[in-house]
This record gives structure tokens, C-alpha cells and sequence, in this order.
């Protein structure tokens, strides 16, 4: 299954379907690092809204995603963690450690816009 | 409700440990297990899953009701043919890694259920997971 990343300026965009394989997942992963190099973009929004769980397996595609993400010079936000989710993966001692996450993708995006804008030293932002 | 069971999927290919967690979590649905404990056990069985088809080269699942201090409860069973765990304790510690540094989750899993067993040699791996109502 082909995971769909859509871009908005210079953030991408994309939401994890539920119940990816573990082979569409790295699939995912690959994909999400090329589109962030060839589209150069600035930033990248996961929307995880739709896993009902998310297990070691998928918390370390996550995690990495965005730590590489991070390596090519994007900001990344995850959104959407359902509270279920947010349970298992504290209790698991398997919460996402080190990336930024919000509520929603509307905050999602204001995160990105402000740290993209402030490293550009955007002064129209005053 | 007994008409749900038994139930016993194959695990032999990465979409099987799809279908595991979700008739796991649809058993505990029809239970009536809240959403946080339906995801702890559907969790816990991905992982176990995993294992089995990863480290076991395949196995089964099976899904039986289970009765402790006179609660209800779910017993979930992964069983794989596999080289074994060598050092069950090592593997229940934290920060113990093997596979491609992820370890086995099992210190992970164990702390969603309520109650797990493991049992393991060269050739045969069982892993018993149990989550019950109102614990």
C-alpha cells in the first residue's frame, strides 16, 4: 500500500493508515525521506489519527522517521496520538521520545510554521 | 459468547499478525473490556506476534476464555517451532537487545497484560497472555 504524502508550501503532509504491514511501514519510511529531499521540504506533519494502536515496531518507524527527517534539515510534528495509544506506549516504555507532537493537525502545522519561519529569521513575523 | 471460540489463526506472513490483534481486539470488544484495556491486549499480541513470525519463523495464536478469582477474562496462546529464547530472564529485562537492537518487547508486553507465562526450548516457544474484566 502506497501511503499518500501531499505538500502545502514547504511542509509535507501524511497520515499513517491503520494496520500497515511491517513492509509498507518501512515503505512509508523510505518514501517520506525521498519526498523530503526531492521536494525540499522544510517541514513534515505525521498524522497518526488513525492507529488504534501502535506497537514497538511502529513507534521505532515513527521515531526514526523523524530523526531522519531531522538529519536532512526538516522539522517534524506527529498529531493525532489517540489517548489509547498514548497508554500503551507509556506503559510500554516505548513512548516517542525526542519528537515533537500536537493535538491536531491545525496545531500541527502552527508548530511547523513557527519554527520553519524563526529559523528563516523571518522579520515579517516580527 | 462461547460461540466465539475457539479461535486459532496461523501466524505465517506479516498481515497475520494484523488479523491476530484484530480479533483479539474484536473478542475483547464483544466482552466488554473498555477501549485502554482492548488496546493493552491488542498491543501485547502484535508484539508477541512479531516474534513468533520473526524470531519463530511462524506459529499459531489461539484465543480461549479464562477464569481467575472468578473474573472473566481473555487467554491468548502464541506458540511458534522456533530456535527458542535462550535466556527467558534476560530476555524479561529491560534493555536487553538481540534483533536488530529491539529485543524481543517482552518486558513491554508484560506490563499491558495482566498475567504472562513463557515457556521456551529449541523447537517450541508458548507464550500465555491473560487480560480480565475488572481487575
Amino acid at each position: 500500500m502506497k501511503v499518500a504524502i501531499m505538500k502545502l508550501g514547504d511542509v509535507l503532509i501524511t497520515a499513517i493508515p491503520v494496520d500497515l504491514t511491517d513492509e509498507d511501514a518501512v515503505m512509508f519510511q523510505s518514501d517520506l525521506l525521498g519526498e523530503i529531499n526531492t521536494r525540499d521540504a522544510k517541514g513534515v506533519i505525521i498524522d497518526i489519527s488513525a492507529l488504534d494502536l501502535v506497537d514497538s515496531y511502529m513507534a521505532r518507524i515513527i521515531n526514526d522517521s523523524a530523526t531522519m527527517a531531522g538529519l536532512l534539515g526538516a522539522e517534524v510534528v506527529v498529531c493525532g496520538m489517540q489517548p489509547q495509544v498514548t497508554i500503551t506506549l507509556i506503559e510500554m516504555g516505548r513512548e516517542l521520545l525526542g519528537v515533537d507532537t500536537a493535538l491536531n493537525l491545525d496545531l500541527a502545522m502552527e508548530i511547523i510554521l513557527a519554527k520553519t519561519h524563526s529559523e528563516r529569521g523571518d522579520q515579517r513575523d516580527g | 459468547m462461547d460461540s466465539l471460540f475457539p479461535v486459532r489463526l496461523d501466524i505465517l506472513a506479516q498481515v497475520d499478525i494484523i488479523f491476530c490483534r484484530q480479533k483479539v481486539r474484536e473478542i475483547a470488544v464483544a466482552w466488554g473490556f473498555g477501549l485502554a484495556d482492548q488496546t493493552r491486549l491488542a498491543t501485547a499480541v502484535s508484539e508477541l506476534t512479531r516474534n513468533a513470525l520473526e524470531h519463530g519463523g511462524g506459529g499459531s495464536c489461539q484465543i480461549v476464555p479464562c477464569q481467575k478469582n472468578g473474573r472473566d477474562g481473555i487467554r491468548v496462546v502464541i506458540e511458534d517451532n522456533g530456535p527458542g529464547i535462550a535466556d527467558i530472564a534476560q530476555a524479561l529485562q529491560d534493555g536487553y537487545s538481540t534483533h536488530r537492537g529491539m529485543g524481543l518487547g517482552l518486558p513491554a508486553a508484560k506490563r499491558l497484560v495482566h498475567g504472562m507465562d513463557i515457556e521456551s526450548r529449541p523447537g517450541r516457544t508458548v507464550l500465555l497472555i491473560e487480560m480480565f474484566l475488572n481487575n
